[in-house]
């Protein structure tokens, strides 16, 4: 086999990434030593490959092969051209945040305008700062995944947003991460905390500066929504056709709150977000969606483990897949009901549209439950368009490919319609209306 | 003028063959009846004329306003104005009626060179047709034919049929499912859009529906063929003696 091959030759690039960028990675000599340690683990792990189960489908020696050196700090070129892709995707009345190649740009940024009760700090001024002695805490790796030390040994930059206990801002806050940088990395990880009472929404969008192309994003977010609160957080992918987009995410969930979570695929050669939730209070109602929308050879994972710590919580989770030419959707989704967690109410349903023969759809999900009063249940459907309804629809005038649209859109539309917020919703829509149009 | 000419259609599906060289012509403002037992290869015209996958065409042709239309994909028939009402309409969820009509409609007119309808002229247009039929706004909302009842179906097809103005209507076992207050329902449609310039080509069964539609001219369909033509009377004819005495004339 050549893996072993494989793991010595990601291992020395490794070496020559961590040691050729150690001028860049922020952070005390305390945070450097995690840093450190956190490299070596990957170091030692390697990329994941198929026989790691959680990576089964999604095996990156083989989808990526390397890691690509760390992205240059953006030039006063490359914040311009950021500008443009920054105007282009913002989202009206949200307030922006950018980082661009994993620099957080403030002059793109809509600092002023967030008010006292966002607080909003870089990741470097945390981990630079020398008097915080909880520095380092941000670049905990979490779990032995290997991407997610990568991304702690590497990470150049990101956001620290808390929204203040009962506060509700009346504007989103969009986090955009744009490219400029062809070939090459970047690694970014924010902290994002919704206090006791508060009621916020969070954007996140992934973006490229014109026509950058086959760079590698590894983010990792870690989220905390305290007690009694109202969150939304939206995830727009849509990174070049030919890029990498790895995104791990950490959410803990406090009681008695709502969480609503959706994440759009549009773009990218190879993704994956993987998610890490955990309802920690009781009587919390936890909601999670996505749609990918997958072409060419695009390969798209959504991996996701939500794990009912405590009784009296709700989870749903709505997810759909289309999938046309030689693309590859995974969903993974696993429920863990602890054994104190009685009366959790789990359910997840995945559904796959395969638009083409070739088209390949795989999906995993999973129960661990160790309670007995609880009800819990899953469905995985893959399938192509109905015939019967595509020639009713061409025998009232639609050409195919719009007949397909249609139906397309009313599937996809299923998920698309847990989205609680009006506006959001109606841009998600149109991000999927304008990816069946160039379908067309 | 003749609107429809089905000449000499010779059709297989999976090998066997079901139409063995059926002629039909339909002129401009006619109601045909079709009639025939099960398996005489009434719904397979229909799904012909309509463009339906699966059946394969060996011999003949079908000339819609002295075009061919077996040359068409089904939606370009459809913008010529060739209408199939549907046995069983298919049951979309996720797509509201109101928007389906309007897509379905702005396609056609698209296809023909014209203008497509705004928002608010269809709106108006669909709320003035939906009116003239008894049909409530509620079930423009819904999801298409999601929930409907059997009568509601085939009054969503009368909708269509009245708002895409076609020139030919095909109404496919229009009574299929329905009990005698909604067939009457949707039979008073149907009548209300029969024009001299509109032609209804109506397969059935039974002679009950014919009670509501009246044909100027009806045809007999056994084995594939069109066995015997005559006027209305012929309908009641059959509906005494049945359609043996026809097997054999195949």
């Amino acid at each position: 086999m050549n893996v072993a091959v494989a793991k010595t030759g990601n291992g020395r690039a490794v070496s020559d990434l961590f040691a050729s960028a150690a001028g860049r990675l922020p952070g005390s000599p305390s945070v450097i030593a995690v840093r450190r340690e956190a490299f070596e683990t990957y170091e030692r792990l390697g990329l994941p490959h198929r026989r790691i189960e959680e990576w089964k489908y999604t095996d990156l020696r083989a989808l990526v092969g390397e890691v690509l050196p760390l992205a240059a700090a953006p030039d006063a070129a490359a914040l311009k051209r950021a500008a443009d892709a920054v105007k282009a995707h913002a989202i009206a009345g949200a307030r922006k945040l950018v980082l661009v190649d994993g620099v957080f740009a403030a002059d793109l940024s809509d600092l002023k305008a967030l008010g006292s009760e966002v607080s909003v700090k870089t990741l470097r001024e945390v981990l630079e700062n020398k008097a915080n002695p909880a520095a380092a805490d941000l670049l905990q790796t979490i779990s032995s995944d290997a991407v997610i030390s990568l991304n702690a040994a590497m990470a150049t930059d990101g956001v620290v947003i808390s929204v203040a206990d009962g506060a509700q801002p009346s504007a989103p806050v969009q986090l955009i991460h744009v490219a400029t940088a062809s070939s090459a990395s970047s690694f970014t990880r924010s902290h994002l905390r919704i206090g006791k009472g508060a009621r916020a929404t969070i954007i996140e969008s992934f973006v490229a500066a014109g026509k950058t192309s086959a760079y590698q994003v590894n983010d990792a977010v870690i989220l905390a929504v305290g007690d009694n609160a109202d969150a939304a957080h939206i995830r727009l992918m849509d990174d070049s056709p030919d890029a990498v987009n790895i995104t791990s995410q950490f959410v803990t969930v406090g009681a008695n709150t709502k969480l609503n979570f959706f994440n759009m695929t549009t773009g990218a050669a190879v993704s994956r977000l993987q998610g890490f939730i955990t309802l920690a209070g009781e009587g919390s109602e936890l909601s999670v969606n996505g749609v990918n929308l997958l072409q060419k050879t695009e390969h798209g994972d959504t991996t996701l483990v939500v794990d009912h710590a405590v009784p009296n919580c709700v989870s749903r989770e709505v997810f759909r897949a289309v999938i046309d030419d030689r693309a590859h959707s995974v969903f993974q989704g696993r429920i863990i009901v602890r054994p104190d967690a009685q009366k959790t109410d789990g359910k997840m349903m995945i559904r796959a549209l395969l638009l083409s023969d070739e088209a390949e759809a795989d999906n995993k999900p999973e129960l661990e439950i160790f309670a007995d009063d609880v009800s819990c249940g899953h469905g995985a459907t893959a399938g192509a368009l109905d015939d019967s309804l595509l020639f009713y629809l061409k025998a009232r005038g639609l050409p195919e490919k719009q007949a397909q649209a249609l139906l397309i859109q009313a599937f996809v539309g299923e998920a698309i319609e847990q989205i609680a917020d009006d506006d959001l919703r109606e841009h998600v829509i149109g991000i999927a209306e304008r990816w069946l149009e160039r379908r067309q | 003028m003749a609107l429809l000419e089905v000449k000499d259609l010779k059709v297989r599906v999976e090998e066997r063959e079901i139409l063995h060289g059926l002629t039909l012509t339909v002129n401009e403002g006619e109601i045909h009846a079709i009639m025939g037992p099960n398996g005489s290869g009434k719904s397979t015209l229909s799904h012909v004329i309509a463009g339906k996958p699966g059946y394969e065409v060996t011999d003949g042709e079908i000339l819609f306003k002295g075009e061919d239309l077996l040359a068409m994909a089904p939606n370009e028939r459809a913008a010529k104005g060739v209408f199939l009402a549907f046995q069983y309409p298919v049951e979309i969820p996720g797509v509201s009626t109101m928007n389906f009509l309007r897509t379905a409609l702005n396609a056609q007119r698209k296809a023909r060179g014209e203008s497509e309808y705004s928002t608010p002229d269809f709106l108006k247009k669909v709320r003035e047709v939906s009116k003239s039929l008894n049909i409530p706004q509620d079930m423009l909302k819904r999801g298409v034919n999601v929930g409907f009842s059997g009568g509601e179906k085939k009054r969503n097809e009368v909708l269509q049929m009245a708002l895409f103005e076609p020139s030919l209507c095909i109404l496919d076992e229009m009574d299929s499912g329905l009990d005698i207050d909604a067939l009457r329902i949707a039979a008073d449609g149907v009548n209300a859009l029969h024009s001299p310039k509109r032609a209804m080509v109506v397969i059935t069964h039974y002679q009950r529906l014919l009670n509501y539609i009246v044909p100027d001219i009806v045809h007999v369909m056994s084995k594939g063929r069109v066995v015997k033509s005559g006027g209305k009377e012929l309908a009641l004819e059959l509906e005494a003696s049945g359609y043996a005495q026809f097997e054999d004339a195949a």
